[in-house]
């Protein structure tokens, strides 16, 4: 069996609403290039935009000065979908549980918890400034067949 | 690509119908807004329909539950109606489908409202 094809993009946009829909519509369009079924596109979707929600809003704080750097990558295995800011940095640890009963009402919070249930991994890197968010889709279902 | 709201009045219950998409920014400030205007006109009575509501993502979903508790501390009441699949399966995820009063039967919603 042929090994699948591979890709990489990259895209340098302002901290605006803007770039969150259009960051959204390229994560899926990459997605569906790459042979996932449609709920899987619209999950991969919404991963995405909420990584570009945090990286626009609380990273970078709709500034003016500051860009986000997308990255979508298709190797043999994954598609990683990487988000970089320019912010103060951020503390994945600190995030608290949106389904613990003191949570459940809060009116925020729950990015990256449903990053993290919508793909197979959700990574941080701390930059100089900034913090870089990589998101992880296998392609290749574990224990599948190669 | 963002939300549309109409509203209108069954029994004494205020029915938002909503279409589009409630996101970050103008989707979720449209729905804060309605619920804003109808409290301070009195109707606490409210059904949220989210038939044509396309897609929601996690500040939308934090909007529906500050417009829950926001309608619950004037002392009313905030249901939803007629989820989409991936509404549905959202507020799974997220264990709120227990914390709204969910419904997909438009009469027997209006007649659950405690008056």
């Amino acid at each position: 069996m042929p090994n699948p094809p591979t890709a990489r993009t990259s895209l340098t946009l302002a901290s605006t609403l803007a770039t969150v829909d259009r960051v959204e519509q390229e994560a899926e369009a990459f997605a569906t290039h790459f042979g996932f079924d449609e709920d899987e596109v619209s999950n991969i979707a919404m991963a995405v935009r909420e990584a570009t929600v945090n990286a626009v809003v609380h990273g970078n704080g709709y500034s003016g000065s500051k860009e986000i750097v997308v990255v979508f990558e298709a190797t043999e295995t994954d598609l990683l979908f990487r988000v970089a800011d320019q912010g103060s940095g951020f503390d994945p640890t600190a995030i608290p549980d949106p389904l613990s009963p003191e949570n459940i009402l809060r009116g925020s919070g729950r990015g990256v918890f449903l990053m993290r249930a919508f793909m197979d991994g959700v990574d941080f890197r701390q930059l100089s400034p900034g913090t870089e968010l990589t998101l992880t889709k296998h392609r290749i279902a574990a224990g599948a067949d190669a | 690509m963002s939300i549309k709201v109409s509203t209108r009045q069954v029994d004494g219950v205020t029915i938002l119908d909503l279409s589009g998409r409630i996101t970050l920014g103008e989707g979720s400030v449209t729905l804060r807004d309605a619920i804003r205007e109808l409290l301070a006109k009195g109707d606490k009575n409210i059904l949220l329909n989210l038939g044509d509501v396309s897609y929601i993502d996690s500040s939308g979903i934090g909007e529906l539950v500050s417009a829950f508790t926001s309608v619950k501390n004037a002392g009313g009441e905030l249901k939803l109606l007629n989820l989409t699949k991936k509404v549905h399966d959202l507020l799974q995820i997220t264990k709120l489908y227990t914390v709204f009063d969910v419904k997909d039967d438009e009469t027997s919603a209006v007649g659950s409202f405690t008056r």
